[in-house]
């Protein structure tokens, strides 16, 4: 007998004596709505908001977005190739740019600019997925992730983001900076990911 | 005088680490408590609905498995079966070598503990590294995590910086800052240098095929960025039927267990990475593990399997709280750790049928289970099942006496009289070793055997 016979096998004749079953429960995605948070707006209010709440930042353009990496002092990075030429006009000459990821530079990006597939209003959520992430890593490794949302795909609950996972083979939700608070409770940002999230909205 | 196993060890603690885990366990409840409640007017419905859901999920394993089997394939996985602990180690083993892969990152996987991976990998000269900050720092001291999702909730700062200067991760610096960035600074290299990501599941999706990951650190991310190859380490009770059902799972998950509307990283897996993604694993195995599941499925324990392992009876339990989580002899501590850890070992269970009768079944466990589980109902039933198998654990009073007394009414009445005694007996004298126990740290009351007796046949009088 195969490991996959056996396995089903024993689940089988352990749920064979069970008389009645659990009905799986219908329910109104609402259910799962913080009722006790309210919505400060439509979707991209609430959405600036919960970011905030989270400790990430989000910024109104390209131009904004140069002016507060400049302030962080983080001038060098990478940016998706699609999105740079949009980019590039606001970003001024003490910016060192490259729109190619090199691995064996890892440490020397300080920022990674990628295309997030969307956002979440309720929990302040960007939505990574392969398809429009030019590299997982690039939106990963540099201190700062900078992820460009499309305003017009700003989900209002988490169950719309749900049911927009779609076919992409790898969909990431990223709730703010990379943290932790294994060490005395104490919360830590920037663990392996970003230490600082900012979403860009466009 | 012979304690129970778990009070041995409670008193074995020590006063720094029994700080730390007082500290840590009480703060957790706490911000859960007040985040729950904040949010949700009826947060009661929503962990009822969640509780429901995954009842439904394990009582329907034997349709939902070969479903999102199905669809794993269907989405370019590969899927393999361990009915043991054995043979989950050599399935993980045969995809490695089948790759020529000698250094494997893992994250998230409470399953590899379970299994014991890291030991079996060394021995076949692979080297297997734990990358979450906690687990990492446990694996360094050759530690075990007491907690499930605050692995080092029983070290303070101190410890941890001592074990880095130790392990050659710089000169001693306890800040949680440096001690973050020099873990920071030491995986990323690791990642990218590995063959493979090994990641648990907190959830598989039987529609999607979806495996789905948390983390608030970002190293199941990496681990899934920088390596070629995914395997997953999947407890069969880990489906759930929708993608919808998520939904209340998630939000119940991360207020339960860090007090988090949503963990940071919430990742869906449904395949190896897209053509047009250049980061990622090419190869995605999904190997979902029995190792003693199924006999607790057909058992009248069951509920326990729908477990989403957040911790929250860990932090809120008295016993947790005094014993810390090393206590429980056991990869699951706490309340759930009580009830799975016995059941687990199948045959075995004697080895641990003294970890249910460690609880003083207060409720508080059932009371915050994101699932509802009824985990005191389920340490009676594991108590009973001990003593049908005549199982003795040591430091039980024998509760034979107390049962000839408690069944005779004029046996009783005497005994309450005699009682009296005891106040003016040395409690030191007293045949009783359990009397003798609670007095080394209390003083006996003043006997008042009777009273209710006296008080009911007045009451009857009026």
């Amino acid at each position: 007998m195969t490991d996959r016979e056996e396995v089903l096998s024993r689940v089988r004749s352990a749920l064979a004596p069970l008389g009645r079953r659990e009905a799986l429960p219908d329910f109104e995605a609402g259910l799962c709505l913080p009722d006790g948070l309210s919505a400060v707006g439509g979707p991209e209010e609430t959405f600036v908001e919960r970011l905030r709440s989270v400790n990430g930042e989000a910024v109104a353009g390209p131009a904004a977005l140069a002016v507060r990496l400049r302030a962080g002092g983080w001038t060098r990075g990478y940016c998706d190739p699609e999105l740079w030429p949009g980019l590039a006009p606001h970003f001024g000459p003490d910016f060192s740019v490259e729109t190619e990821f090199d691995l064996a530079r890892i440490d020397d990006y300080s920022f990674g600019i990628t295309r997030a597939a969307g956002a979440i209003a309720e929990t302040g959520t960007i939505i990574l997925d392969d398809a429009g992430t030019s590299r997982r890593l690039a939106a990963l490794a540099p201190w700062v992730h900078v992820a460009a949302v499309p305003r017009s795909r700003i989900f209002a609950t988490l169950a719309e983001g749900l049911g927009a996972l779609g076919r992409d083979s790898n969909v990431i939700w990223v709730t703010g900076p990379s943290k932790t608070a294994d060490v005395e409770g104490i919360l830590i940002e920037g663990v392996h990911g970003p230490g600082v999230q900012i979403a860009l909205l466009l | 005088m012979k304690f129970q196993p778990i009070d041995q060890a409670a008193a074995a603690l020590g006063a720094e680490k029994r700080a730390a885990v007082q500290a840590g366990s009480k703060a957790g409840h706490e911000k859960r408590t007040k985040l729950l409640f904040e949010h949700y007017s009826d947060p009661d419905r929503l962990r009822r609905l969640a509780g429901e859901i995954k009842q439904h999920a394990i009582e329907n394993l034997d349709s939902y498995l070969p479903a999102a089997e199905a669809r794993l394939l269907a989405n370019g996985a590969k899927v393999h079966w361990a009915a043991t602990a054995g043979d989950a180690c050599a399935a993980v083993l045969g995809i490695l070598r089948s790759r020529g892969a000698t250094k494997l990152v893992k994250a998230k996987t409470m399953v590899s503990e379970e299994i014991e991976l890291a030991a079996f990998l060394e021995k076949h000269g692979i080297e297997c590294l734990e990358t979450d900050l906690g687990e990492f720092i446990v694996q360094l001291d050759g530690d075990h995590p007491s907690h499930i999702i605050k692995p080092i909730l029983h070290k303070n700062r101190r410890q941890i910086a001592e074990s880095f200067e130790r392990h050659g991760l710089g000169t001693y610096d306890d800040t949680p800052e440096e001690i973050t960035r020099r873990a920071r600074r030491f995986l990323r290299h690791k990642y990218l240098e590995a063959d493979a990501g090994l990641t648990g599941a907190n959830f598989v999706v039987a529609e999607s095929g979806r495996i789905v990951v948390v983390t608030n650190e970002g190293n199941s991310r990496f681990c899934l960025a920088a390596t070629r190859c995914h395997i997953v380490l999947a407890g069969i009770e880990k489906i759930v039927p929708r993608d919808r059902d998520l939904g209340p799972l998630l939000n119940l998950l991360a207020r339960s267990g860090t007090a988090q509307q949503l963990t940071v990283y919430t990742e869906f897996i449904s395949g190896p990475r897209s053509p047009s993604q250049p980061d990622g694993p090419d190869e995605m195995h999904v190997i979902f593990v029995d190792n003693g599941r199924s006999e607790v499925l057909a058992g009248d324990c069951r509920d326990i399997l729908r477990c989403i392992r957040c911790g929250a009876c860990l932090n809120v339990c008295p016993v947790y709280r005094q014993a810390g989580g090393h206590a429980y002899r056991s990869v699951y501590p706490g309340p759930v750790g009580a009830v799975l850890s016995p059941l687990m070992l199948g045959g075995r269970f004697s080895e641990k049928a003294d970890l249910p009768k460690a609880s003083s079944l207060c409720g508080a466990c059932n009371e915050v289970c994101p699932v509802n589980i009824p985990i005191p109902d389920l340490l009676l039933r594991l108590r009973a099942r001990a003593q049908r198998e005549g199982i003795s654990s040591p430091g039980v009073p024998p509760f034979g006496a107390w049962s000839v007394l408690a069944s005779r009414p004029a046996a009783w009445r005497a005994a309450l009289i005699a009682g009296r005694a005891i106040d003016h007996i040395p409690t030191r004298l007293l045949p009783v070793p359990a009397l003798r126990a609670w007095e080394n740290t209390r003083t006996l009351p003043p006997w008042r055997g009777g009273e209710f007796r006296r008080w009911w046949e007045k009451r009857r009088k009026r």
